[in-house]
């Protein structure tokens, strides 16, 4: 007699979100969301604005609480700490203070990761960013564009397992947006997992290995990326979308 | 070194150096608290009786309203550029997020305090420096407790766009009891009457206020700051 083939898995999801939902008084912005994403996976959050792609990222980065449902990462709780250790967010602001010189802006994070020497990582990055010559200078003094480039350095800093990305390529000039391209591309190629939403397909479209299309809150489409996404950008939402 | 007070002291460092960077919330609080003890001195003889009775009450409203300026701060400046996100996703308890700012918060008002209680020993005809260790042990409970409600209130109302206004409606009465406490035993310790007997309640008033707020708040902080 032979037992039916067991259904395990040996490694948890490296990001599992399931039957999330999020409400705002009584308005629905998430509606379901099942998804698991495994390890080393990039995936390109796709949906028109208001869509529900930040207030999904949100919710995975544990900044907020979903209404109801679960996320877990490597099968873990997004709120405890050792699981918050492993994710690199990178959102909509710098999330960089500007009374602050560069390197202690990262020397503040890097202390709050527990890195265990602050002041070298912290170098390490700015060297890697291009910043390490103004890396005394206030931010407040940076152009937008370091500004970015630093605000990318605080999200690697730890080297997360996890990045989450919300609009990355938005407002980068080609400098940052080509800094960031490359740590994307090294992030990948060491087998981390990045999320990103963005409008910006092209840039997401080339790294990305899966998509995934929200619209008014729910999953219209998730999926491997296929060439035709890249070769016409508008092909999923005339595929896939609502119109 | 614990990863709880590495991370508070981080906190506490970093909105030590960015307040004396910009000197916004110290300034406001500091000219404030002198500029009502000059105004007061005029308005009222200094020396009289009636200023005697009044002059812990005088000296604790002008720390609380200073301090309301200072406390609006505490996390309206995380608001900039998103950092509040940074913090709350950092591998660090919300709470020690709150216990460095309620500590830089503390450092800033009593020194603020110190520097106003000096202005009121030179305009008001007061003598307390018989009574001066049991007044700074009362300013050092009081500025706590004031401070715990504050930043608490300040992490509560930070999306608010009327913050200015909802912290200190929402302060001052939370406040009352601690205020009560410290008012009559600075009132008592100027006019000469030590420690001991009756303001010994009030002492563990202020004490009981302070170890009961900070419990709570370091308990429910998480849920004010992510919901």
């Amino acid at each position: 007699m032979t037992s039916p083939p067991a259904q395990y898995q040996l490694h948890p999801a490296a990001l599992d979100i399931d039957g999330v939902y999020k409400y705002y008084g009584s308005f629905p912005a998430l509606r379901d969301i099942r998804l698991k994403i495994t390890a080393g996976s990039t995936v390109a959050l796709l949906g028109r604005n208001g869509a529900g792609k930040t207030t999904l990222l949100k919710i995975i980065a544990g900044l907020s609480k979903p209404s109801e449902g679960s996320v877990r990462i490597g099968g873990h709780e997004v709120r405890e700490q050792a699981t918050r250790a492993k994710i690199g967010v990178l959102g909509h602001g710098i999330s960089v203070y500007d009374e602050l010189s560069a390197l202690e802006n990262l020397i503040i994070f890097a202390k709050l990761y527990g890195l265990p020497d602050p002041e070298k990582s912290a170098l390490a990055w700015l060297e890697r960013t291009g910043l390490d010559r103004v890396r005394d200078g206030l931010v407040r003094e940076f152009s937008r564009g370091m500004r970015q480039r630093l605000a990318v350095a605080r999200a690697f800093l730890h080297e997360p397992e996890l990045l989450l990305m919300d609009e990355p390529f938005t407002a980068l000039d080609d400098r940052a947006i080509a800094v960031l391209q490359e740590l994307l591309a090294d992030a990948h190629a060491t087998g981390r997992t990045i999320v990103m939403s963005t409008h910006q397909l092209r840039e997401a479209l080339e790294l990305a290995t899966d998509v995934v299309l929200i619209q008014r809150g729910q999953i219209a489409h998730a999926g491997p990326r296929m060439q035709e996404m890249v070769d016409d950008t508008g092909w999923l939402y005339r595929t896939y979308g609502e119109n | 070194m614990s990863p709880f007070l590495r991370a508070t002291l981080t906190i506490a460092a970093k909105d030590l150096r960015s307040e004396f960077r910009t000197k916004e919330a110290f300034n406001a609080s500091l000219s404030f608290s002198v500029v009502i003890l000059v105004l007061f001195s005029f308005a009222f003889d200094p020396t009289s009786e009636q200023m005697q009775a009044i002059s812990g009450g005088l000296l604790w409203l002008v720390f609380s309203f200073a301090s309301a300026l200072s406390l609006n701060r505490s996390f309206a400046r995380e608001l900039q550029n998103d950092c509040l996100d940074a913090l709350v996703s950092a591998p660090i308890p919300v709470a020690a997020i709150f216990l460095g700012k309620a500590l830089a918060n503390y450092f800033l008002l009593i020194l603020v305090e110190i520097t106003a209680l000096a202005v009121f020993a030179l305009f008001y005809d007061t003598h307390f420096a018989a009574q001066l260790w049991p007044i700074l042990l009362v300013i050092a409970l009081g500025t706590w407790g004031m401070t715990v409600i504050g930043t608490t209130f300040s992490a509560l109302t930070v999306n608010l766009r009327m913050r200015e206004v909802m912290l200190p409606t929402l302060v001052y009465p939370m406040l009352v009891p601690a205020l009560m406490a410290a008012m009559t035993l600075t009132t008592d310790l100027m006019n000469g009457i030590p420690l001991g007997g009756d303001n010994l309640l009030w002492l563990r008033v202020l004490t009981g206020f302070d170890f009961i707020y900070t419990l709570l708040a370091m308990v429910f902080i998480d849920i004010v700051v992510v919901g």
